[in-house]
């Protein structure tokens, strides 16, 4: 075992355990900044000002019983929620969010801070988040229940139709950064323009990140395209027959890629771990802002706007955010092609 | 390592495909299709074909499966209809099964001609094509005609669907109160 090596397991670990965590602290701050949105406290009794609220709520979850309704598919009832909090984790895996480091000499070699450098991690993102409908559209139909099937088909075509503007936003990206690589797009966007603004491609792509953050908003099932458990409509919709840990599943899996998701739009719009002031071994700081500001964006998101109706969250998929995507890679293919590469 | 990952993967997809065919529940089949062609995307990590290894995931796995699964869970078809006499062996049953075999003949043939004739005719290039430059490259110049052709019978298969489902004849009109 080379020192690289047990580095590299210990790194592997360390996302794996942060993943967790950030699960429960995004879990205080939804309900933190509901309570704030609301003019209300929020979770104050347990530990300070409610802070060890989300461990409390995981302790509760592991003492409720595990049910299954008689009509239940056993196996795929079963395999449903592992699928969703499998392809969760995995996700993340090829998410780069610091620049390589030795940390202070400790490594000869550096060591690059992700758990696997893919030459095509962008689409690997892609693909897992593909695999993780099967999760919800599984529990929908195992179930055996009119709600959870709904939400489960509400759900399969909500992340097909989003699917597509999501892909053609990255393709923008892409195209300008002239790599599949995660690691490489980021370092494209290292130094600054006219000596004050920051090369992020997000002022390349203003339309493309709009669009992103959109469709990743209908792809993590959250408000205000959280159809498939729309409450008033379908009781929890796919997840309705869940209890203790295997509702826990679907509940991490959901915050889990929301932090994705918002590392994705980190890395690919907003420069990743580069930025003034800091230097590029403390780079992480930068990117734990950055995706910290995006997640609470996507909170403030859910309590600011009320939950659209599905016909025109259609709609507006397949009519509005589509052909705005296509015709956003078309100028930027044809920009490009004229002005050349970026980096 | 690699042989090993190999044979679990060459394993896990001929497992996974001969219990698609052997399963009644028509949603175990699509599971296990997936697996199968999870399985397949493996061997492409090994033959050092990134892409198509993600693509096949995306595009098969992901997409194309979905909407397998979105069908038969529509139709809640819970069990295979059995309309054939259970009694008579498989081979010897009348109507899809013939077909099914001639199919399967012609399936046999096709491969047994490709394992052993393929590779001396040189229809693929020998260098890996690893980087999606290359593929790019070569879809856009050396196989631009094949390429196009394909997204015309796409587009067919598609306005051929929209054909289908549309129902405009009078009933239709008169259900939506324009008659």
């Amino acid at each position: 075992m080379t020192p690289l090596l047990i580095a590299q397991i210990a790194l592997t670990l360390f996302v794996f355990v942060m993943l967790l965590n950030s699960a429960a602290v995004m879990v205080y701050v939804e309900r933190k900044v509901a309570a704030l949105l609301q003019q209300r406290l929020g979770p104050y009794l347990v530990g300070p000002k409610g802070m060890l609220q989300p461990l409390a709520d995981v302790i509760k979850l592991m003492f409720k019983e595990e049910l299954r309704p008689r009509a239940a598919d056993p196996i795929l009832f079963a395999l449903a929620p592992i699928i969703s909090a499998t392809a969760a984790f995995a996700a993340f895996a090829v998410v780069p969010f610091g620049a390589e480091t030795t940390f202070f000499g400790l490594l000869r070699e550096p060591l690059k801070l992700q758990v696997a450098d893919v030459n095509v991690a962008v689409l690997v993102i892609f693909a897992v988040t593909s695999m993780g409908v099967y999760g919800i559209v599984l529990a929908g139909w195992s179930s055996n229940s009119k709600y959870s099937l709904l939400g489960g088909l509400r759900s399969s075509a909500q992340m097909i139709s989003y699917e597509l503007s999501y892909g053609l936003a990255l393709a923008g990206v892409l195209l300008i950064g002239n790599s599949l690589s995660l690691t490489d797009l980021v370092n494209g966007q290292s130094g600054v323009w006219l000596g004050f603004i920051p090369r992020w491609f997000v002022f390349l792509q203003p339309i493309g990140f709009l669009i992103f953050m959109t469709a990743g908003i209908a792809e993590t099932n959250r408000a205000p395209f959280d159809f498939p458990e729309a409450e008033q409509e379908l009781v929890a919709g796919y997840h309705t027959e869940y209890s203790s840990m295997s509702f826990a599943m679907f509940f991490l899996a959901e915050y889990i890629n929301m932090v994705t998701v918002s590392a994705v739009a980190a890395d690919l719009f907003l420069g990743g771990w580069h930025g003034p002031f800091l230097p590029v071994s403390l780079g992480w700081v930068w990117f734990l802002i950055k995706v910290g500001a995006l997640l609470f964006f996507y909170v403030w998101m859910r309590w600011t706007l009320p939950r659209y109706r599905y016909d025109q969250l259609m709609a507006f998929g397949w009519k509005v955010l589509l052909p705005v995507s296509v015709i956003n890679l078309l100028v930027t293919a044809a920009g490009v092609l004229y002005f050349g590469y970026v980096p | 390592m690699n042989e090993t990952a190999f044979y679990l993967f060459g394993a896990i997809a001929i497992g996974a495909s001969l219990l698609v065919i052997a399963q009644r529940n028509p949603i175990y089949s699509v599971l296990l299709l997936i697996a199968s062609f999870g399985a397949l995307s493996g061997l492409y990590v090994l033959l050092d074909a990134p892409f198509v290894a993600v693509i096949q995931i995306i595009v098969y796995a992901g997409a194309i499966m979905v909407l397998f699964l979105f069908v038969v869970m529509l139709l809640n078809a819970p069990h295979e209809d059995t309309e054939y006499d259970e009694r008579v062996h498989p081979l010897l049953r009348q109507g899809p099964m013939r077909i099914g075999a001639v199919l399967a003949l012609a399936l046999g043939a096709e491969l047994w001609w490709a394992l052993a004739k393929g590779a001396e005719s040189g229809a693929f290039p020998g260098a890996a094509v690893t980087s999606v430059n290359v593929i790019g490259r070569s879809l856009f110049t050396d196989y631009a005609f094949p390429f196009e052709v394909t997204s015309v019978l796409i587009l067919v298969a598609m306005v051929g669907a929209v054909v289908l489902a549309r129902r405009d004849g009078p009933r239709d009109r008169r259900d939506r109160g324009e008659a």
